[in-house]
This record gives structure tokens, sequence and C-alpha cells, in this order.
């Protein structure tokens, strides 16, 4: 589904990712984790084609978009959760929702998609008509997801879901994420929250410092000692 | 006296609006003060007249002249515009890069028109005039409201309605946001070009048609006035745009009518600092909170 290989970003002359290869397989949910500052927005941010990289490339399902502009990208599949959440504040909540379907031309399956992510978040339809930037933060996390499953897409990515949200609403989140994976869409999770990550993830990669340190199957990521000692604390 | 002021400042005030939203538009969009709009509207009258002269109808010649002027303002952006936006300019290039081309489309003007002032032929719109108590008021002056009116309209409808319009207002929030969505920022920006210019050289028609005086220094005056107007109404704000330009037209017409004539172009230059001394937002103001 996708394949990043070799790829170094950099901004001016600071190198944020490094000879960066990884794989995310249809189906599967992959987690990035990493410390403050290790690369993984910047990971996320090329891959959605908004950061260009200086070298490498990455295949999605079938092209090579590594040079392709992000509208693009999302065209053939690609949904983001981009850190932050990006909501667009000044829409409502359903202009931002439709937003999400931009990419699509089916009306009556996006009709019914939107009510079917009401029933799923009923504070969005609650909202449905106020600005979304009016929301509180763990409302707009739900929206970012929402908007981005209205794409239908074929892989998700979502960088840091849970960032800045108190651990009923991050909870929640990863509850959805769960749901998510399993009716079977593709998601690649960038997190600093690396225990949950780790247990709703197939796979799972460590970056430090911009260069891949590990990578394997989760379950054997949660038992690796080093990676409990320095990513699991306490 | 003073209704049939009021009259007059409808009308005038419709069509301030008009031009104005073009410019608070691209604003909205982009955060540049694009100073040659008002060379757009220049153009538009004297495509409007040339469409005339050439024996077109009037209602033929207004939508041609819009068409033409959207069309420029495309060209404009991709020119000088564009360029600049693609290298991170700062914006203080872009503006002056906005001056410049207003300087050359009126030399280009001066050049493929006249420096002097041409105007309609007679008769180009059927003079009538309707009296009601102690108002009159012209039929031509009856559809530069109907037309103003129908096309801020229309523009509501594009922006607020459709899908090209959430596009546009998710472009103008972020552009990153809206391209992580699959929205074609540049073709967006693009389409804002083209209805910018199109609201400007539908203005340049209507006015030009109002005054009967075409030139290509008459961007000039409406400059200042534009400027006043979206900064009244709050930079990228459009209601604010709409507000901004009938209490214009009020402040002008009034001025004019109860203090002195040579009032009309100071009054503009008045409004504009009371506000930016005491509202720099503007009335509806905080665009910069749309922007964030
Ligand atoms: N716009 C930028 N300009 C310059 N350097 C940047 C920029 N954005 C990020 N960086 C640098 O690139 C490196 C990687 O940043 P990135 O945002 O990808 O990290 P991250 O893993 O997402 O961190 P966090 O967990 O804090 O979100 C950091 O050293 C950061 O300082
Ligand atoms: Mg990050």
């Amino acid at each position: 589904m996708l394949n990043v290989s070799h790829l170094t970003v950099n901004y001016g002359a600071i190198e944020a990712v490094r000879d960066l290869s990884f794989e995310v397989a249809a189906g599967q949910v992959v987690a990035i984790i990493g410390a403050n500052g290790a690369g993984k927005s910047t990971t996320l941010n090329t891959i959605g084609g908004i950061l260009k990289p200086r070298s490498g490339k990455i295949r999605f399902d079938g092209h090579d978009i590594s040079a392709m502009r992000a509208d693009q990208i999302a065209r053939l599949g690609l949904a983001q959760v981009p850190e932050g959440r990006e909501v667009l504040a000044p829409l409502t909540v359903e202009e931002n929702l439709r937003l999400g379907a931009y990419v699509r031309a089916d009306r009556e399956a996006i009709e019914s998609d939107l009510q079917a992510m009401f029933m799923r978040f009923p504070i969005l339809e609650k909202r449905r008509h106020q600005p979304a930037g009016l929301m509180s933060g763990g409302e707009q996390q739900m929206l970012a997801v929402a908007r981005a499953l209205m794409a239908r897409p074929k892989l998700l990515t979502l960088d840091e879901p849970s960032m800045g949200l108190a651990p009923l609403i991050v909870n929640q989140i990863f509850e959805i994420i769960s749901e998510i994976r399993a009716e079977g869409v593709t998601l690649l999770l960038v997190e600093q929250n690396a225990r949950k990550a780790l247990q709703v993830a197939d796979y799972a990669y460590v970056l430090e410092r911009g260069a891949l340190a590990y990578g394997g199957p989760a379950a054997e990521l949660r038992q690796d000692e080093r990676i409990v000692a320095a990513y699991l604390g306490n | 006296m003073f209704w049939q002021q009021v009259v007059n400042a409808i009308w005038l005030g419709a069509v301030y609006s008009l031009f104005s939203l073009g410019y608070t538009l691209v604003f909205g969009v982009l955060g540049i003060l694009n100073l040659a709009h008002p060379s757009l509207y220049m153009w538009g009258a004297f495509i409007g007249l040339m469409c005339v002269n050439a024996g077109l109808p009037l209602w033929l010649a207004l939508p041609l002249a819009m068409i033409f002027s959207g069309l420029m303002g495309v060209l404009l952006d991709r020119i000088a515009f564009k360029t600049l936006r693609d290298r991170n300019a700062p914006h203080l290039a872009t503006l002056i890069s906005s001056i410049g081309a207003s300087i050359f489309l009126i030399s280009a003007a001066q050049g493929v028109f006249s420096a002097q002032v041409s105007r309609f032929p007679f008769g180009v719109f059927p003079v009538k005039v309707f009296t009601l108590g102690p108002v009159t008021i012209t039929l031509l002056q009856i559809s530069i409201l109907a037309i103003s009116l129908a096309i801020m309209l229309f523009l509501r409808w594009l922006l607020m309605g459709t899908k090209l319009g959430q596009a546009t207002r998710a472009v103008a929030f972020n552009p990153v946001t809206a391209a992580r969505l699959g929205i074609p920022v540049d073709r967006v920006i693009m389409q804002t070009f083209f209805l910018a210019g199109a609201l400007a050289g539908a203005a340049g028609v209507l006015l030009g048609l109002a005054f009967n005086a075409i030139s290509p220094f008459m961007g000039g005056p409406m400059n200042l006035k534009g400027l006043t107007v979206i900064v009244l109404g709050g930079l990228g704000n459009i209601e604010g745009a709409v507000l901004g330009g009938f209490i214009l037209s009020f402040s002008e017409v009034m001025s004019v009518a109860y203090l002195s004539s040579d009032l009309r172009d100071a009054v503009s230059f008045v409004l504009l600092l009371i506000i930016l001394l005491f509202r720099p937002n503007g009335l509806l103001g905080r665009s910069s909170a749309k922007r964030a």
C-alpha cells in the first residue's frame, strides 16, 4: 500500500529525516513512535505531499507520489489527520465534513456517509451548523478524524491524535482508531503515546533523530526492554 | 433634497460594494492587497465601451467585459503574483509588484485606447426618468442597482452555497489544510482572481455608464475608495465590503450635498483615517482571526 525508501527530508540545512525506509501493507495498522523532534510529522507531511523529499522514493497504491502535489495524492486515496487537527475554524462542522469528501463525486454515498458520521459522533451533529473553531480540542479531533474518513481513504495517516487531550478523550480516540481498523482501513499512526500506539498497531517503527532505530511487530516492541525503558516509561 | 441624496447614495453604494468585493476577495484568499484591482475596473469599462462601439447591445457588452477583465485578473496573478508566491516572497514584494502591474495596465490602456476621456454613444441606454414625489431616479440608476445586487447575491450563493465556495473559503483559511483535503489550491486561486476581475469589470462598465466618462486614469480615485471600503468592513470580509460600500457612498453623497462638492474624494481619506485610528480591524473586523 505504502512504500517509503531511503527518504531524506530537509528544512534548509537541517536534515529532519535521514535515509528512512519502511512499509505499510494493506489492512495493517502501522505506528511510528519517537520523541519530540524525531521527524514523525516531517515524515507524514512528506508522504502527504506537503513537504518535498530531498531524495528517496515514496510509492502509494502503485503510484510514485514522491513529486506529486498534496491534492493529487489526496485524490489517490490518502487522507490525513494532521498534527494540531487543522479544522477549518470559520467553516461549519458540516462544511468541514463535506470538504473531507471533496475528492469524491458519488453524491448519494456522500450524504449517507455524512449521516453515518453523525451517528458515530453525535456531538458533530449537535454542532453541525456551528463554526468548527468553537468546539473543544477533543471535539475538533473527532471532527478531524471524521473529516478524513469522509474521503473513504485507502490509507489514513494520523499525526498524534491524542496530543493535548484529557485521558478520557484519549481513550475515546483510540477506541475509534480500533473501530476504523476493524473496518479494514489501512492506518499509519504517529504517536508520542507509545503505549497506546503499540496496543492498536500490528507493526511499529521507532524514529530517533530522523533515522529509523527499530522496526518490528508491535507485540515484539512491547516486550523489548530498550523500547520499554525509552518510550513506555514508568 | 435629502431623499434624493439617499437614492443617489444607494445606487452608488451598490457599485462601490461590487468593486470592493473583488478587492476584499483576493485579500481574503491570498492575504495580499492587489493595488492593480482598479486597473481591471478601468479595463472593464473600456472593453464594455469597445463592445458597444462595435455594435453589440449593452446586455452582451457587460458580461463580455466581465469575462475579459476576469481573464485579465487571472493573467495578472500568473505574471505579477504567482511568480512571487512560488518563491515565498515577502508581502512587500507582492504589493510593489501590484503597483507595477497597475502602472503597466494604465500605460497599456493609454496606448490601446486613448489618454482622453471616452464616452458611450448617446442613447446607448434609454433615457427614462421616474419621479416619485421629491425624488427622481433614472432607469439607468435603477438598472445599475438591480444588476449590482444581482451579482452580489450570485457571489454570495457561490461562496456560501457551492462546493467551489467551500473550497475557496478553505483555501482562504489555510491553503495547506485545503491541499490535504484534495483541493487544488492553485486552481482555486485562479478562480478567485477571475471572480475578482469580473467584479471589477462589472463595476467599471456600470460606473462608466453612470458618469459617462471613461479614461485610463479612472481607477485612481477608486483605489482609495476601494481601500477605504475594505478597511471599513474588515480586510477579507465579504459582508464588510458591502456595508463599507454603502457607508462610503452615503458619506460622500451627503458631504457633497451639504458641505462642499470639493470634498468628494477627501471623504474616503478621512473615513480611512478614522477607521484605522479607532477600529483598525474594521467594523465587522477580524479577518486576522480568519487567517490565523
Ligand atoms: N518548519 C520547520 N523549519 C525548520 N525546522 C523544522 C521545521 N519543522 C520541523 N523542524 C525540525 O525538524 C525536526 C523534526 O521535526 P518534526 O516536527 O518532524 O518532529 P516530530 O517527531 O513530529 O516532533 P513532535 O513529537 O514534537 O511533533 C525537528 O528537529 C524540528 O525542529
Ligand atoms: Mg510532530
